[in-house]
């Protein structure tokens, strides 16, 4: 028999999910007039014009982790780079939102982890990967550790017109950005106008999502303000193990799952927060990316996708005798 | 929503009182009254582990940290202090609700501070 290639397999596997994720999320490049002109008129704006691209988020790798919740190490983070190698369009960067790697007190084991957290993200195929710590990477020492492996704690960059800002609201004491990196930020911002397409990235959420699980950042208002003076703001962040969408006045806010273990729902759930179990039958069920596209519009269009989806999609490959078996809803 | 009085006593000052109540038999922290509740924060543990106030009763939370500095943040509560290392911090808290409220150690102190909480229950 005809074996798909693997484009075609991960087209299949979008469509057989009959969410078709993997293809909808990497459209081909619009062409129409309309999309043209937007892309145009953002482009008088943020010095470059704005072409159609798509890129990945990725967080809490936790690289050392190891405890029940998640006996399988890296496996997780293993299977999204190659997922993201394996997608029919490549992204043009992975954005990491923190907690690359788990913390322990013996500096020279956090070492390790940071060195294993680069030898699995070097594998991934795409011509930028962009970082942010996590408290996990960055609480011990202040960032000390994490920036000597990965750079600045916060920092911007433009990439195809649209401007990218990392921020770091993890690495001072309390969970906050601080008065000189946002002060940083409004310098930073200064040159744009208010229809600039940005996109934010940091670890934390920049609002009140759950304060008695730390799911926030205590001066995430004042982060907001100086955002709220753009129209296409898109913040990712992470920390939530979980995948998350909040639109707050004109700015959309994206969790990405984790690539560890889960954390759940918080509405609802009382008393302290404590992992999803590890289910041994679906040992990636909530892990995953997410993906991010600019396409037609300035603001960025967002969806996360599973690991285990893929997963499933795949074993059900490996066994199939024909196109229909090949094309049915997966198990899930 | 509650009222709120912060005072800060340092370690030095606190010796200082507990040296002055030996002496006048009184316990200044007791003098107008108010009930005081004490809590010790030690990495990554608040003790007790739960406490019970009153609605709308007046009392005063001293919290003392054992070893590094921690945070004790209740976000309904207005509580957002820092406690230094080996100090320890009074607030006064009015809490006019009634329900289960999670305070958690906001101020990293190692690498299980992110399980650092305790439970106030308001009847
Ligand atoms: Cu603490």
């Amino acid at each position: 028999m005809n074996r798909p290639d693997r484009r075609s397999f991960l087209r299949i596997a979008g469509s057989s999910l009959g969410i078709g994720v993997l293809y909808s999320a990497y459209p081909a490049a619009l062409t129409q007039g309309e999309a043209n002109s937007m892309f145009s008129a953002l482009g008088r704006e943020t010095g470059e014009k704005v072409t159609p691209f798509s890129f990945v988020q990725l967080s809490d790798a936790h690289v050392g982790f190891d405890g029940p919740p998640d006996p399988l190490g890296t496996k997780a983070f293993e299977r999204a780079v190659e997922m993201i190698n394996g997608l029919p369009q490549r992204p043009d960067l992975v954005l990491f939102t923190g907690d690359l790697t788990h913390d322990t007190e013996d500096k020279d084991v956090h070492i390790q982890r940071m060195k294993q957290f680069q030898e699995i993200s070097k594998k991934i195929n795409v011509p930028l990967i962009k970082c942010v710590a996590g408290e996990h990477d960055a609480g011990l020492d202040g960032g000390a550790l994490y920036r000597e492996f990965f750079g600045e704690g916060y920092y911007s960059f433009d990439h195809r017109g649209v401007h990218f800002v990392g921020l770091d609201n993890v690495s001072r004491a309390k969970p906050e950005v601080g008065g000189e990196q946002l002060a940083w930020l409004k310098k930073d911002l200064a040159r744009f106008s208010k229809s600039a397409p940005i996109v934010v990235f940091t670890h934390r959420p920049l609002f009140d999502l759950r304060p008695d699980w730390e799911w926030f950042t205590s001066d995430g208002d004042d982060v907001m303000n100086v955002l709220g003076n753009y129209d296409n703001v898109t913040v990712l962040y992470g920390h939530i193990h979980r995948d998350d969408e909040h639109e707050i006045g004109n700015v959309h806010h994206f969790a990405a799952r984790s690539l560890i273990f889960a954390f759940p729902d918080p509405n609802g759930a009382s008393g302290p927060r404590k992992p999803v179990p590890f289910d041994k039958d679906h040992p990636f069920k909530n892990l995953g990316i997410r993906t991010v596209n600019f396409h037609g519009g300035s603001q960025a269009a967002s969806r996360a996708v599973s690991i285990e989806d893929i997963e499933l999609t795949a074993r059900e490959f490996r066994n199939i005798n024909g196109i229909q078996q090949m094309l049915r809803e997966p198990a899930v | 929503m509650l009222c709120l009085k912060f005072v800060r006593i340092f370690a030095p000052s606190v010796l200082c009182f507990v040296g002055m109540a030996a002496m006048t038999g009184a316990n200044p922290a007791h003098a107008d009254n108010t009930p005081v509740v004490e809590i010790t924060a030690k990495r990554f543990a608040f003790s007790p582990n739960s406490i019970t106030l009153k609605r709308d009763q007046t009392v005063k939370l001293r919290v003392h940290s054992e070893d590094v500095t921690h945070g004790f943040f209740l976000r309904p509560l207005k509580l957002d202090e820092e406690i230094p290392a080996g100090e320890t911090i009074e607030v006064t808290v009015t809490p006019h609700e009634v329900g289960t409220f999670m305070p958690i150690c906001d101020h990293f102190c190692g690498a299980n501070h992110g399980n650092m909480n305790m439970t106030i229950v308001v009847e």
